[in-house]
């Protein structure tokens, strides 16, 4: 088994073919994407392969050490960049190409008009452990 | 004897320690270390005196703690020098405990721990679970506060108001997997209502029966958030909204308002409404007068602009929102909900997407979403859509 890293971007990523906000969405179009993101990390608890999800404010800053005695400096919040992480899911699976697969599948949330977001997601493999038995 | 029961014993078994002369730390190590072997072997050969097995186990975890460490000799012969008695003092431990665990030395997330550990008789790894952090994260975290009131006398009287915002900081954690926060902060503080007589923690209590009361309809069945006027009032708990009423009223008639107690008072107009339309909005705004009278907050502030918003139309209520900051949590979401009750869906739509943005929770980020997609969609001009 392998951990991936499942990377949803508020920015950063290529545009998606689906590319409406939400908030111009139906209410019913924003439930039915609340319910397919559910049901498919439900699924993938079924199936062994979940690990972790979690969501993240839009909210937030860049911070650096400034020396000692001095506080921090930020900056933000966020204004200059061009890459805003929305969340993430890490999963455990048998192979690269199921990674990719599942990706695939999130991809193809429900958005505006029903129909599938086309969301660029970022597949990412985590390092793996050191084999204990090495030839 | 199910685990509740079971975790009721737990800050006397702690009382008994201390008495007997274990520092109130190892005290609570042992009592824990009892507690797990007790959800361990009692399924299969309950005890007869559960109190009795606790302290006798609990005893001999604290020995054995002390043995193992020969830097301690010292307190060991002290500890065995001394006469063993379970008789209770004049003070109650229990109440000591309350006091000692929310110590103003300590923060709030380590008074909360230390609280559910000590007082609750919860285990590190259920709390740890609720509080969706890993469970050395957790035993560091309660570890640390026990060394912070080391030095604390346990049989100082401690202050009331520091336990209360402990306790309200637990119940408004909600629950998240196998532990009901909301359900142990309410047995905590029925506990120490029965041991104190005091009008805030009435107060308290009520309040969080108010709240409790409601909360089944608070979520649709896909996990989305209901808001008051449209929740399900047939599914509020009408036992808990009776028994939250009687314990204010008792508080109120005592004449020393408190802030717990108007809020509670605001809990109660809400509950006694049989639609949210016969809601008494007036008196809604005299409690909340009552409460910045006590403590003038923003948030305060800022929910009783909504209130006089639903008293005296949403013109008033946009005059008074006005001045707060609007970088007030939930003050996007207030300001979209009255500039829409005004007739002005544009504002409203491009506010609630903005209070969609900066929510605190994901069931509210969801929610105010859903709010501006139904605005923009109606502004699209398809009337038809509705939430």
């Amino acid at each position: 088994m392998a951990k991936y890293l499942l990377l949803k971007h508020y920015r950063g990523a290529p545009a998606p073919i689906n590319d409406v906000p939400m908030d111009q969405w139906t209410p019913e179009e924003v439930s039915a994407h609340m319910q397919f993101m559910r049901d498919w990390a439900a699924r993938l608890e079924g199936t062994g392969e979940y690990v972790d999800g979690q969501a993240l404010s839009p909210e937030g800053a860049w911070v650096r050490y400034d020396g000692e005695g001095r506080p921090p400096v930020t900056d933000g919040p966020f204004a200059e960049t061009k890459d805003l992480i929305a969340g993430w899911m890490v999963i455990d699976v048998e192979t690269y190409d199921r990674a990719l697969q599942l990706a695939g599948e999130l991809s193809a949330a429900p958005g505006a008009g029903g129909k599938p977001i086309h969301e660029w997601l970022e597949v990412r493999p985590f390092y793996g452990e050191q084999a204990t038995a090495t030839e | 004897m199910n685990e509740s029961l079971l975790r009721e014993l737990v800050p006397a078994v702690i009382g008994v320690l201390v008495r007997r002369g274990a520092d109130f730390a190892a005290a609570e190590d042992a009592v824990q270390d009892a507690l797990v072997e007790a959800m361990r072997k009692w399924p299969d050969d309950p005890p007869r005196d559960p109190k009795g097995w606790l302290v006798t186990v609990a005893w001999r975890k604290f020995l054995d703690a002390v043995r193992a460490d020969t830097s301690r000799r010292r307190r060991e012969e002290l500890v065995e020098a001394e006469p063993v008695s379970d008789r209770g003092g004049a003070v109650d431990d229990t109440l000591q405990l309350y006091f000692l665990c929310a110590h103003p030395s300590l923060t709030p997330a380590s008074a909360v721990a230390l609280t559910l550990r000590a007082v609750g008789g919860l285990t590190t790894r259920q709390i740890a679970q609720a509080y969706l952090v890993p469970e050395t994260t957790m035993g560091q975290r309660i570890s640390r506060a026990k060394r912070t009131v080391a030095g604390v006398r346990l049989d100082q009287p401690g202050d009331v108001a520091t336990v209360l915002r402990v306790l309200y900081l637990v119940f408004n954690e909600g629950y998240s997997g196998d532990i009901d926060l909301s359900a142990e902060a309410i047995r905590l503080t029925r506990q120490l209502a029965a041991r104190i007589n005091h009008e805030e923690v009435a107060g308290l209590l009520a309040l969080m029966l108010l709240h409790h009361a409601r909360r089944p309809a608070r979520t649709g069945p896909d996990g989305r958030l209901v808001p008051l006027a449209e929740q399900d009032r047939s599914q509020w708990n009408t036992q808990l909204i009776t028994e939250g009423v009687e314990i204010l009223q008792a508080a109120l008639a005592r004449d020393r308002l408190g802030e717990f107690q108007a809020q509670a008072a605001i809990a109660a107009l809400h509950a006694d409404a049989q639609t949210a339309e016969e809601t008494d909005w007036v008196q809604i705004v005299e409690w909340y007068d009552e409460l910045i009278g006590l403590n003038d907050s923003s948030v305060a502030r800022l929910n009783r602009a909504v209130a006089v918003g639903e008293a005296d139309g949403p013109r008033a209520g946009l005059a008074a929102i006005e001045g707060l900051d609007p970088s007030l949590p939930r003050h996007a979401a207030a300001a979209a909900y009255l500039h829409e009750r005004d007739g002005d869906p544009v504002a409203a739509a491009r506010l609630y997407a903005q209070a969609a943005r900066s929510a605190p929770n994901i069931p509210e980020r969801d929610h105010l979403t859903r709010q501006a997609a139904r605005l923009n969609t109606q502004l699209r001009g398809h009337p038809q859509a509705a939430n």
